[in-house]
């Protein structure tokens, strides 16, 4: 996900910030870059929240939540940190150029500015009790069965970048974009050549090497302190994301959709690869995707099948038709030639694309030939980052990760419809843009923030979607009237650093089985509950738990269903208090009437259950809050028969 | 069979710029207990994995010159195009072109900010070296520089410099253009150069230069093509 756009920090800012590690001389002017001033008519983020003014700090920076607590904080192993010799020649000259008296400790803050993106946290995927944390050096597995007692198993390593993961059964996938990426997943990247000797000129050799890897690997976690490559796909652009297609009609096989968003490797490394413009290539390896195929009892024998050119005008055949209609931002692709990440809904067979300049939507039935059927852009979007669903297929999310992920983008200086979530309504294979929500708090110039990766949480009645914002904390948003999305939720660090960026903050947050999971790019594994607050109830919550799946790769978007239990039949009532949908009278006799219910599971009350049943029936047919309605309905399911 | 003396030589080694690979067959090793992180190295497909010491450390691929004099280059060639930019406050009033100007000055200065910080952390100077030149401060120096692929002669930078309203627009088109191509030739060099081009940060860099830069050519091309 990371694009680099904007660094906020200055030659000055790195001075500044390691002399003030170092006690020396700070001068607090113009530390970082100013932000540029709010343009007109746009409403900023607000300076006055609570999350605006955490003090900073490694591990001990300035916290503060609502309707969100921390359990856990997993830090990064030992294995996924630089090992920087103080004494090395090159820290030696580095901090010697910046002023910095010999003889010093090296900060653990420094060590991260050195190592940047190298070790950076990215994305997660689940299954059963085990948490796989991507990394760009490789991936960290964790075993969360004893709730209490978190516990790293696996570190593999694997550098590539960006370490994008899913799992699926035995077979673990990876993707690898970057140039240091070696098919035997060895840290030593590729040497340089030999210097040239006294007199002679530097020999050009070709950077083309066999063993060198980009694309997607598989590998076999059967045994999971013991992960096996068993398969490694190599692509022309590498893979910067990757989704899972499962095709509901072939459980042999199993798709993965490849976006790659980086250069075209050389043709003499794999054969076919060009990246030039369609006029001049038109087998560029620009504007399409990748379909890999993998058939599970034979994942070595996984291979490209097809790569569609979901940009193409059908009627021109021209293969690059899709443009952005940015009108800000600095330098995104003005006509869209990649997608960055795909979701995959197989159940209703939509796919939808977050590709640069465009958000699109796929038809997936044929899920080695996916189809474009919707497109659209939108002025305030630099770049399409990622989407989702919600559960009943109505609705997606789309975002715009403005600057990159690696800029400071929610200042309050910078506009609430800007590097923002946006929501669309879904309808007959159309999407109509409904609002902007954007992270409400302003964050410091220091704090790298956009809008990244989240994943539903399943509380019945409701749209409800938690999500990482980078060094802007985690983010609950509702969204279940899409034209009102609203914040419910929320967790939030104070800035590693006061006065640079050093990349960091959440990368993705996902609900997993009850619990909120964190990837944090250079802290570690975080993991959080849900409390209630005012916005979300005791009962919600704990119908959002019901839901428990054996595996997770949110963009693989499962259907999410509620088992029919009096505690789902709780939650609805207090949505229904909360929106008037019921009358108070009604609710409190229900409210006696199901925990009667419960304590005594005696036949008649639960038939009082039923005649409850039969009057909530009525007065969902007469509702004129589809909403309400839908939630009526489906209490009255529950009621009928609850699962004891 | 551990080589513990090589390990703890290799651990001792690595620093800034020195990867490690020290590693050991699963079967060569008593099985950790199963309470304990085990740290592992897969293999190419259908090669073994291997366990590494729990001592193991991250290290960063190797550096190359190629990149140090990349970013060097790069902050050269940035440097022309907001040298371009400044020229236009008193030679152009077409808004379209000032907007874009603007733009691509911001996100050249952005970027000359970053790669001045990169090669800073690094220990590298932020300008280049030249044998019997000595240091290039970054700027554009006239005859004196050497000049990065697509950046404006001399010559051309006079003829823009002295080009008014529609003649000056054409001319920073097709300036800017020829600049931009330049960075997509400095990108594509650094990636054919083996062992350049490894490192994170930069490796980022240049995919957003590039397809940065891609878009704004077809952006200029398109405003040129309005021209003529």
């Amino acid at each position: 996900m990371i694009q680099f756009c904007h660094i906020k920090t200055s030659l000055l800012a790195t001075t500044l910030f390691l002399c003030s590690c170092f006690g020396a001389v700070v001068l607090a002017q113009e530390a970082l870059e100013k932000a540029p001033p709010l343009p007109a008519g746009m409403t900023g983020s607000n300076p006055n929240d609570p999350r605006s003014k955490l003090s900073p700090g490694l591990f001990d920076a300035g916290e503060t939540s609502m309707g969100i607590k921390h359990v856990t904080l997993l830090r990064k192993p030992d294995a996924f940190q630089l090992g920087v010799d103080p004494n090395g020649p090159k820290v030696e000259k580095a901090l010697t150029a910046l002023g910095v008296p010999p003889g010093a400790q090296i900060p653990a803050t420094v060590k991260m500015s050195f190592a940047g993106l190298a070790f950076a946290n990215s994305d997660l995927a689940f299954q059963g009790n085990h948490v796989f944390l991507g990394n760009f050096y490789g991936i960290n597995i964790y075993d969360i069965a004893d709730r209490n007692n978190a516990k790293l198993v696996t570190s593999m390593l694997c550098p590539g970048g960006q370490g994008d993961v899913s799992v699926y059964k035995n077979l673990l996938f990876m993707s690898v974009e970057m140039a240091n990426g070696r098919l035997d997943c060895g840290e030593q990247g590729f040497p340089p050549p030999p210097p040239p000797s006294a007199g002679q000129p530097q020999q050009a050799l070709p950077a083309a090497s066999k063993d060198r890897f980009r694309g997607v690997r598989i590998f076999d976690i059967s045994d999971i302190r013991n992960p096996k490559q068993v398969g490694a796909v190599q692509t022309c652009r590498g893979s910067h994301t990757h989704t899972l297609v499962t095709d509901p009609k072939d459980k042999a096989n199993i798709y993965v959709y490849v976006s790659g968003t980086s250069f075209v490797r050389q043709n003499e490394e794999m054969a076919g690869c060009s990246g030039g413009t369609p006029d001049k290539d038109p087998n560029t390896a620009l504007f399409r995707i990748d379909v890999i195929k993998v058939p599970l009892a034979e994942p070595q024998n996984a291979k490209i099948v097809s790569s569609p050119r979901i940009f193409e005008d059908p009627k021109t055949g021209a293969i690059n038709s899709l443009t952005s209609g940015a009108t800000h931002g600095t330098g995104r692709p003005a006509e869209t030639d990649q997608c960055h990440d795909i979701t995959v809904y197989p159940e209703i067979g939509l796919a939808a694309g977050a590709c640069s300049g465009n958000g699109i939507l796929l038809d997936i039935k044929d899920p080695a030939n996916p189809k474009r059927i919707e497109a659209v852009n939108d002025p305030n979007y630099a770049y399409w980052h990622s989407a989702s669903f919600s559960n009943d297929g109505k609705k997606v999310v789309f975002t715009d990760e403005w600057g990159g992920g690696m800029g400071a983008r929610c200042r309050e200086t910078d506009p609430n419809v800007w590097g923002a979530n946006a929501v669309f309504n879904l309808d007959g294979g159309k999407l109509r843009f409904a609002n902007y929500y954007k992270l409400p708090a302003a964050q410091a110039d220091s704090e790298n923030c956009v809008a990244h990766n989240g994943s539903l949480v399943p509380v019945p009645g409701r749209d409800i979607k938690i999500q990482a914002w980078y060094q802007g904390g985690i983010s609950m948003m509702d969204f279940t009237d899409p034209a009102k999305p609203v914040e419910i939720g929320y967790f939030d660090r104070g800035p590693i650093d006061p006065k640079m960026i050093i990349l960091a903050g959440s990368w993705s947050a996902y609900w997993y089985n009850g619990r909120i999971y964190s990837s944090e790019i250079a802290r570690g594994l975080d993991i959080f509950e849900l409390t209630p607050t005012k916005f979300l109830s005791q009962n919600e919550i704990d119908a959002a738990k019901t839901v428990q799946v054996s595996a997770l790769n949110v963009q693989t978007q499962e259907r999410i269903h509620w088992p029919r239990q009096l505690v789902v039949a709780k939650a609805y009532i207090d949505q229904l208090e909360r929106s008037n949908g019921l009358l108070a009278g009604q609710i409190a006799s229900l409210r006696k009437s199901i925990e009667t219910a419960e304590g005594s599971k005696s036949a008649s009350d639960l038939n009082a259950l039923k005649k409850h049943a039969a009057v909530i029936e009525k007065g969902a047919r007469s509702s004129k809050n589809a909403t309400d309605a839908a939630r009526l309905k489906a209490l009255a399911e529950i009621l009928k028969q609850p699962a004891l | 069979m551990i080589d513990r003396a090589t390990c703890k030589l290799v651990r001792l080694a690595v620093g800034l710029g020195l990867a490690f690979a020290c590693g050991f067959p699963l079967s060569a090793v008593a099985q950790q207990s199963d309470t304990q992180p085990v740290i592992v190295r897969p293999g190419a497909p259908g090669e073994p994995t291997r366990v590494l010491p729990s001592t193991t450390r991250a290290g960063l691929p190797p550096s190359s010159p190629k990149d140090i004099e990349f970013m060097q280059g790069m902050i050269m060639h940035h440097a022309q195009a907001v040298e371009m930019v400044a020229l236009m406050d008193t030679r152009t009033e077409n808004r379209e072109l000032r907007s874009l100007g603007a733009r691509i000055s911001h996100s050249q200065s952005d970027e000359m900010n970053f790669m001045k910080r990169w090669l800073l952390a690094r220990g590298e100077s932020t300008s280049m070296r030249m044998s019997g030149m000595g240091e290039m401060a970054g700027m554009d120096h006239g005859q004196h520089s050497m000049l990065m692929p697509g950046m404006l002669s001399p010559k051309q930078m006079d003829a823009l410099r002295k080009a008014k309203g529609a003649e000056f627009d054409r001319l920073f088109l097709a300036g800017m253009i020829q600049h931009h191509n330049g960075a997509l030739i400095m990108v594509k060099d650094l990636f054919d150069t083996q062992g350049a081009g490894q490192d994170a940060e930069l490796f980022n860099f240049t995919t957003d230069v590039d397809s940065g830069q891609r878009a704004e050519i077809r952006i200029m091309q398109t405003m040129l093509s309005k021209k003529s």
